[in-house]
């Protein structure tokens, strides 16, 4: 049985202990009369057989559909041939590729060589048999479940309090999942970055300067192992940040104070959500910008004044992320300035200030920190942002500080890394990982600080 | 106008004053359509210290804002009739009013010192009025002032910490250094003492009581043993309009309105 | 001090017109830079119009088809298999030649083919293999064109150019303008972009591949964060006991919130496909992915939502004697609806978006069926957007931005509901 049909029934099974615990305890108190005899309401009662019904055999369905599919393959692998068991998880990999394909039937049984065709054989053997013990399983779980809780009820036993607990469980276990994320994307990304740390040095790949992960595939050449020095990709995502921020920090916060300090209600009312529609683009919009129009300006701009600029320069993509992040910065500097006391301004405007002397020295210099914590966000998101530097920015890593060349960043190679076809325990794969790793570390840093750094400013204001 | 006597005043006792820096003439403030103030008419007088009392929303705070068009910063505000400073009328056109609040100096019912430090405080406004030719002259100012505002000893040593650091007190001295340090005719205080305990009111009283010296000091209070304690005369505002003005002794003791004894009797508040 | 009252006032009527300039000045740049953005904004969605627009229309060309059997090569045989490789192009062909004589010889052969798309094939073998009679009969039929004469048409290529520089030489633009002139060669509404899915040939390549993917997508992500999203929520708001371990959970959602979305993407890559083995490419994973990317978005919004429902509502249902629960489900949540839906759909419309992650876990992969389910290889609009801005034909270039302004509007719909549910059901305390 598939596992939609399987979860329909599951859905029956529920519903009728839904109906069964209900009647059953209003059976045992004689009916509607004797209602007040029941420690919970009938209802309580159903949805307390209904639970015990649903809840176990759906956790098993969970875990079982998680699981099943690599222990089969664990299980079917061993029908390899013992030279292809000896030759090392790559030939593994492709061994089980071949079987892949006959099973899907893109490959016909007939032409797979003995080995591949018994394999497939095998797994099929071993899914058929998993389906049926899955589906008695659950059944058995379901339905004894089931009579359990039935056997259970008497007009004594505090169903709605069973039931209560049982939902806030249920609640605590979705809140405990962003936990779980967290921890999922360190350990996953740790584990394969240790694996790359094993090929390559951690200190080469944080000082080495020369990043050419393509030669690794060509594995039968002399310097097959490629070279990972990540210092060059450092460089190019802070020089692409550092151009984003030179263009939103001064335009968002421009943006802003006259949004919060100047602007009339009519104006307001329409620039802001102008503003905050740059926010609610897509970065593959940016990215295609930036690509087709803003690097192809800036080259024939550079040709007209002499400047030689790549078409796929830093500062194109700079430039454009740059853009995107105005509204990220303008709103989190708005909020900031309308949080600083009127009390204030007034303090300064009754001394004489003007408008503007008494934004900047005095409301700007209150929201500092909220500000300062909104630019950390902002950095940490530019140097996150995938689409709009893959689309633009250049492939080969250079260590350069000239912003009109095109410079390769740590996002624009995890990409690379990743997309084509190619064996999954390469050290280039791995590589990818161990950026991955540098990037989390990075931004999660920058995050902890930033928030820490805006909370302390709220409550300075509450 | 007629700025020495009032036809239509319907106020009781004397609005005018000898020497005075602010003459008010039938003064109206609307928010919007509604009328916040009646056609209030009164003198400010130098060395003197006017207490203005009345139940809460009499309009008082908003009369005192009309004084450095703070009413300005309000969009629905709208002023009419004559304020003169000086013999300008400091709502016409010419009159600047960053130079009208350099005269005019405000302090407030909650301390507000800036985010900077003590010492930046009270070197904020003549900082941006460009009245110290140097550092020198600037530090003068600061210590000036801070010793006027009897706040010098206590902060002398620490003029680099925050301007927050400081007890709610000593916070509203920093403001009233940070008013002198810019060399202002008038202060104005509106209700200084609010937020204070008992001993830092007193001290801000005494100080005011000094200050009357070399200003014209207009102070909004709730309180009327403060009004008894630090003003020469009391101005009495009930619902907007000016019900009584007179010098503080013969108010507190033989108040003429029936709004006003009922006041300072205590039968409202 | 007090002499110099009158000091005082000169040297702040001296400082007046350098402070008013420099008031001036700043508001001039507050004012500059919200103009700047906004007319970023007017420009990008200017010249994605501009650009797009054209690919909603589509060069189309009517020719008079005879199926001929010796030009099939099909010599009397009806099997399937005759008719699977019979040579429909070679149909085309001439009618072409029916119609310009003087494509002739192998050349001008092919030079006439490239004017039509090679769908064309395919129609004429679909409409063969459904009906083999009509072999020895002949009809007239209109197929797409093909993208050079698509992208002549919108006046993307020069004629003027020297003919070594353009893709159409000065022949193939001749029997252009002699088609033209007798009406068989038209621009008209471009369906196919509508019901096709991507291809590598522009003319036939269209969203609906994509489309399919994104509401698959879309619909997994819905399913799961949203009920999760809000009981993570309510727990947290109502239940969570005020101790390290929330402490822990919310700083850690909230971080979350932050962290670059391709990671998201390295963890269903080694989470999802290496270890779970779930099949690449498909709306499932992709799905899933975004679960874990938009679940903290809506976490945070429904808990502000919750938190905005005033104490009096729980106090009231508490004094009823309601349990917690019962006050959670029957009182807090619906108030609190509005506000997490809008929640909900502000994540949605993120993920929608998002490109990135779906990279790592294969979604961008060439894909030219339409998706039929949630294991199906699929790919997503803002990826096929990526697949067509990398492609090299010219051609592509207007279909990329007709298909972000499908993705625009996509968004502005679901911004748009978002919107009117604020607006319907927005609640003062």
């Amino acid at each position: 049985m598939s596992a939609s049909v399987l979860l329909l029934i599951l859905m029956g099974l529920m519903v009728a202990g839904y109906l069964i615990g209900r009647l059953r305890s209003l059976a045992m108190v004689g009916g509607a009369r004797g209602l007040r005899r029941l420690q919970s309401l009938p209802h309580y009662y159903g949805l307390y057989t209904a639970l015990w019904c649903g809840l176990p055999a759906l956790l098993v369905l969970v875990l079982w559909g998680a699981f099943q599919e690599p222990v089969l393959v664990q299980l079917a692998q061993r029908t390899a041939p013992v030279e292809v068991q000896e030759a090392g998880a790559v030939q593994m990999d492709l061994y089980m590729n071949d079987v892949r394909n006959v099973l899907s039937g893109s490959v016909a049984a007939a032409q797979a060589s003995p080995g591949v065709a018994a394999t497939a054989e095998r797994y099929r053997q071993l899914h058929g048999a998993a389906r049926l013990a899955l589906t008695v399983l659950l059944l058995c779980l379901a339905i004894g479940g089931l009579l359990w809780a039935r056997a259970r009820i008497d007009p004594q036993r505090r169903a709605r309090v069973a039931v209560e607990n049982t939902f806030q469980y249920l609640l605590l276990a979705c809140s405990m999942l962003a936990v779980f994320i967290t921890l999922g994307i360190f350990l996953s990304v740790v584990y394969e970055s240790v694996q790359f740390f094993r090929a390559v040095s951690p200190l080469e790949f944080l000082f080495g300067t020369n990043w050419s992960p393509q030669t690794a595939i060509r594995a039968d050449q002399v310097g097959s192992s490629g070279s990972f020095g990540a210092v060059p990709l450092f460089l190019g995502t802070a020089m692409i940040t550092g151009i984003a921020m030179l263009v939103a920090v001064p335009l968002g916060l421009f943006a802003a104070i006259y949004l919060a300090e100047y602007a009339g209600a009519k104006f307001r009312a329409w620039a802001k959500p102008m503003l905050e529609v740059l926010a609610g683009i897509p970065t593959v919009v940016y990215g295609f910008f930036a690509a087709l129009t803003m690097g192809p300006a800036l080259r024939n701009l550079g040709a007209t004044i002499g400047l030689d600029v790549a078409a796929e320069s830093a500062l194109a993509a700079g430039l454009v992320m740059g853009i995107m992040i105005i509204p990220f910065i303008s709103s989190l500097a708005d909020d900031m300035i309308t949080a600083v006391p009127q009390s204030l301004r007034d303090g300064a405007y009754a001394l004489g200030a003007t408008r503007s002397e008494a934004i900047r020295q005095v409301v700007l210099r209150a929201a500092l920190p909220g500000i300062v914590g909104g630019v950390l966000l902002a950095i940490s998101r530019a140097i996150g942002e995938t689409m709009i530097v893959v689309m633009a920015a250049g492939l080969a890593a250079k260590m350069t500080a000239n912003p009109f060349d095109a410079v390769t960043t740590v996002t624009v190679q995890i990409v690379t890394l990743l997309t084509g076809d190619q064996e999954f325990d390469g050290p280039k794969t791995l590589a990818a990982f161990a950026l991955g790793l540098m990037l989390f570390l990075l931004t999660l840093a920058l995050n902890v600080l930033a928030l820490r750094v805006v909370r302390k400013y709220r409550e300075q204001y509450e | 106008m007629d700025l020495s006597a009032p036809k239509n005043s319907r106020t009781i006792g004397d609005v005018t004053a000898p020497n005075p820096v602010f003459r008010a003439r039938e003064v109206n403030v609307f928010y919007d359509q509604k009328r916040a103030i009646h056609d209030v008419s009164i003198d400010i007088a130098r060395n003197e210290v006017l207490a203005m009392i009345g139940p809460s929303g009499c309009g008082k705070s908003t009369f005192l804002r009309c004084l450095n068009r703070m009413n300005d910063t309000i969009p629905a505000a709208r002023v009419t009739g004559l304020i003169e400073m000086d013999g300008q009328d400091i709502y016409d056109k010419r009159q600047d009013v960053v130079q009208l609040r350099a005269r005019v100096g405000m302090v407030f019912q909650k301390p507000n010192p800036f985010p900077k430090t003590i010492y930046e405080n009270v070197a904020y406004g003549p900082r941006i009025h460009g009245l110290a030719a140097d550092r020198a002259a600037l530090d003068e100012i600061v210590q000036v002032s801070l010793q006027r505002a009897g706040l010098w000893d206590e902060v002398k040593d620490r003029l680099g910490h925050p301007g927050t650091s400081l007890s709610g007190g000593q916070q509203q001295r920093l403001c009233i250094a940070r008013a002198i340090a810019v060399n202002p005719e008038v202060i104005l205080m509106d209700e200084p003492c609010s937020a204070l305990d008992p001993i830092a009111t007193a001290r801000i009283e005494d100080l005011i009581d000094e200050l009357r010296a070399s200003y014209a000091i207009c102070v909004v209070t709730h309180s009327m043993q403060q009004a008894a304690r630090v003003s020469q005369r009391t101005a009495y505002f009930h619902l907007g309009e000016l019900i009584e003005v007179g010098l503080t002794d013969r108010i507190f003791t033989n108040p003429r309105h029936r709004l006003t004894e009922a006041y300072i009797t205590g039968r409202f508040g | 001090m007090s002499n110099s009252v009158q000091q005082t006032q000169a040297r702040v009527a001296a400082s007046l017109r350098r402070r008013y300039r420099a008031e001036r000045r700043f508001k001039l740049y507050g004012l500059l830079a919200v103009l700047l953005g906004v007319s970023f904004v007017l420009f990008l969605f200017g010249a994605i119009i501009a650009q797009g627009a054209a690919a909603f229309r589509q060069a189309q060309v009517t020719l008079d088809i005879q199926y001929n059997e010796d030009v099939l090569g099909l010599a009397g045989e009806r099997t399937p298999e005759a008719l699977a490789t019979a040579d429909y192009a070679a149909l085309v062909r001439e009618a072409l030649r029916a119609r310009f004589p003087d494509a002739q010889g192998r050349e001008g052969g092919r030079a006439a083919l490239r004017l039509v798309s090679n769908s064309a094939a395919h129609e004429l073998q679909r409409r063969v293999e459904v009906d083999p009679s009509r072999i020895g009969t002949g009809e007239r039929l209109t197929f797409l064109a093909g993208a050079d004469v698509d992208q002549f048409l919108k006046g993307k290529i020069d004629r003027t150019l020297p003919e070594d520089q353009r893709p159409l030489s000065d022949q193939q633009i001749a029997w252009i303008d002699a088609l033209r002139e007798d009406g068989a060669l038209r621009l008209a509404f471009n369906r196919g972009f509508f019901t096709n899915g991507d291809s590598r040939e522009p003319e036939q390549a269209g969203v609906l591949g994509a489309l399919a993917g994104s509401m698959y997508t879309l619909l997994v992500t819905l399913v799961l964060s949203f009920p999760i999203g809000v009981a993570a929520a309510a727990y947290l708001e109502e239940f969570a006991p005020r101790n390290r371990w929330t402490d822990l959970i919310e700083v850690n959602i909230n971080n979350l919130a932050a962290v670059p979305s391709i990671v998201f993407g390295l963890l269903g890559l080694a989470l999802f496909l290496n270890f779970f083995g779930l099949p690449r490419s498909a709306p499932l994973v992709g799905g899933l992915v975004l679960t874990l990317l938009t679940l903290p978005t809506i976490i945070i919004t429904s808990r502000a939502a919750i938190r905005a429902v005033p104490p009096s509502i729980r106090e009231a249902a508490l004094g009823m004697g309601a349990s917690n629960l019962q006050m959670v489900t029957d009182h807090v949540l619906p108030l609190a609806m509005p506000g997490i839906l809008t929640g909900a759909i502000i994540g949605l419309a993120r993920a929608l978006g998002e490109t990135a992650p779906l990279l790592m876990i294969g979604m961008v992969a060439f894909i030219v069926d339409v998706p039929r389910g949630f294991t199906d290889p699929s790919t997503v609009l803002p990826v096929q957007v990526f697949l067509w801005a990398d492609s090299p034909e010219r051609a592509f270039v207007e279909r990329t931005s007709a298909a972000i302004i499908v993705l625009l509007l996509f968004l502005l719909i679901v911004n748009a509901t978002a919107a009117v549910l604020r607006r319907r059901f927005e609640r003062r305390w």
